[in-house]
């Protein structure tokens, strides 16, 4: 498989509820980050992959065209990604296609989100999701449809609201360890979830990440200029990505095939035939606290169902057997959509390169996967990385 | 919720933050040259070979797929061909309008995030007489949220003829079969508790 890929410098804006900086403002800080991080100027950088969500958000056609300059790409080789939430995690793939073909040899990858800008709330670009003839009259909200995914979760398996919401305390505590973070809470509890204003039922306001501004970048590095650059280079070993049917009504929500299918697709590709035993670290996607739950299940980490209990008995926790969301996730550090998700690729290298600090996960992991979802509960992207 | 205590930086990465400035919402509103844009987006759709035959059908009180017969599939919504086998399908038929509460939620907000008094009972409705798995996203009504569970059987409740126009709205609702969980108008005042509710 061509060259071999790995990240060689992570860099990220604070996340937060409402930037003053506009959106190429926000991925030049992040860019400019990731470069400094990987001792590297723009004139190193071969072509440049941009994640971002919907132009929606921004009101600006071809928002990619528009966040160009602030990514590093202006005379260069530029092209954007968006599978909606699956973005930032895909966007890592587009930039290792480019770099194992042996294309390039360096990519900055970006991903940017300025979410405050739709007014009067992001919920209405959502709405632009649903299916335009027969859903949309119905006048539905983007909490909806997870809230249908997660009841259909609990029922199917009998699980207890409390085991899940205890994902959002973990993730928002991990976050108060993270400098970057915008909702990092120490002293949160499951009662503070428990007791949070319910939106649409099973959901209740903490049990959902933050509309938030922000963005990430990496760069990736082909081996010969990776291992001249650090010392510390962390490979992409697998990567995977699945699209399932937008007739979600025709399917049983209970459990993502799709992160299935995209998980045994990477695995195969980084060698992995256990994933339970030989991933040390796991960055899903979590949205919404049941959902890292659910893609724990489809990232075939724990039976199905069987997350929940995994939650309970402490070993998704930082020092757990299996680490989840070390980082704090989107419930904790923050959800802006498409950086959301490169987060957790920066995450990755950051513990798997023993730079995490405060929030390194102990017994020196060497694997881990980074995993998003999106578009109408349909899209699975996965990269496993290591040393 | 407990009171956040100021915290130190802690060290960990990134250990260089090179921004952005948080700003409150009220810094936003005023903050000079901020600009307020409206985008006049308007679209008019035609709903093509299947969905249109579906909303005619919704017109005259019934609910129709297409049938698969490669691989044997009753498909609501319809398409006009099958995107597992790739062929087009075969044949029209009518299936029943009732059927089984695949999920639902409770919604207490509207799309922009606005308080509902009467909460909204969004769900999946899986029709009845089809071995695999369709239906569509409605509302249910004439039931106590409390009482709704996974599982409910329901049915449809039309639209006196005369006001249907083709769409997913001349179905009012959908009620539960058991005459015993209905309520005379939809929607209840009462929150669910907080807690941990089992469904079904």
């Amino acid at each position: 498989m061509g060259q071999r890929v790995g990240v060689v410098g992570a860099g990220m804006t604070k996340f937060v509820r409402r930037a003053n900086e506009t959106g190429k403002e926000l991925a030049w800080q992040a860019a400019k980050a990731a470069l400094d991080d990987a001792g590297m100027t723009l004139d190193d950088i071969d072509c440049v992959a941009m994640g971002t969500a919907p132009d929606a958000f921004d009101g600006v056609h071809m928002k990619s065209e528009y966040l160009a300059d602030g990514s590093g790409a202006w005379g260069k080789p530029y092209y954007r990604t968006y599978v909606g939430g699956g973005t930032g995690v895909f966007v890592t793939i587009q930039g290792w296609w480019q770099v194992a073909s042996g294309q390039f040899d360096t990519c900055l990858v970006v991903a940017e989100e300025k979410m405050s800008s739709v007014q009067p709330h992001p919920q209405g670009a959502f709405i632009t999701i649903f299916d335009n003839m027969i859903e949309r009259e119905l006048g539905p909200n983007l909490l909806w449809i997870f809230a249908l995914e997660m009841n259909r979760y609990m029922q199917v398996h009998g699980l207890d609201k409390r085991d899940i919401a205890a994902v959002s305390v973990k993730n928002k505590r991990n976050a108060a360890d993270h400098p970057a973070a915008l909702l990092g809470q120490a002293d949160i509890t499951v009662e503070d979830v428990l007791n949070s204003e319910t939106l649409a039922w099973p959901v209740q306001r903490l049990d959902v990440s933050p509309v938030t501004d922000g963005a990430v970048a990496v760069v990736l590095a082909a081996e010969h200029v990776a291992k001249r650059t650090t010392d510390k280079p962390v490979w992409v070993e697998g990567v995977g990505w699945h699209l399932d049917t937008a007739y979600w009504t025709n399917r049983d929500l209970y459990y993502p095939r799709y992160v299935e299918y995209a998980a045994r697709q990477a695995y195969e590709m980084a060698g992995i035939r256990e994933p339970r035993k030989e991933i040390h670290i796991a960055e899903p996607y979590d949205p919404f606290d049941y959902k890292e739950l659910h893609h724990l299940e489809g990232l075939q980490l724990f039976e199905k169902g069987k997350a929940p209990e995994a939650m309970k008995d402490g070993v998704l926790n930082r020092d757990g057997d299996l680490p989840s969301c070390p980082s704090g996730g989107l419930l904790g550090v923050g959800n802006p959509i498409a950086a959301a998700g490169l987060m957790k690729i920066a995450e990755l290298y950051w513990q798997l390169g023993g730079q995490a600090g405060a929030r390194q996960v102990p017994g020196d992991p060497k694997k881990g996967v980074a995993q998003a979802w999106g578009d109408l509960m349909q899209v699975g992207t996965v990269v496993v990385m290591g040393r | 919720m407990t009171s956040r205590k100021p915290r130190a930086v802690p060290d960990a990465p990134p250990r260089v933050i090179l921004g952005p400035e948080s700003l409150s919402d009220a810094q936003f509103r005023t903050a000079v040259g901020a600009i307020d844009h409206q985008v006049d987006a308007r679209y008019a759709w035609d709903t093509g070979v299947a969905i249109s035959r579906f909303l005619q059908g919704l017109k005259a009180g019934e609910i129709w797929a297409r049938y698969c017969r490669q691989c044997r599939r009753t498909l609501v919504p319809p398409r006009m061909f099958c995107e597992e086998c790739f062929r087009p399908n075969d044949r029209w038929v009518r299936v029943a309008d009732t059927g089984t509460v695949n999920t639902f939620s409770i919604c207490y907000i509207r799309w922009d995030m606005v308080k509902l008094d009467d909460p909204e009972l969004p769900f999946v409705l899986t029709l009845d007489g089809i071995d695999n798995m369709a239906g569509f996203m409605h509302k249910l009504g004439e039931v106590a949220p409390d009482d709704v569970h996974i599982g409910m059987q329901v049915e449809a409740v039309w639209k006196p003829e005369a006001e249907r126009t083709g769409s997913i709205l001349d179905i009012e609702h959908f009620r539960p079969r058991d005459a015993k969980l209905r309520k005379a108008k939809a929607g209840a005042k009462r929150k669910p508790a907080a807690k941990t509710r089992k469904a079904g």
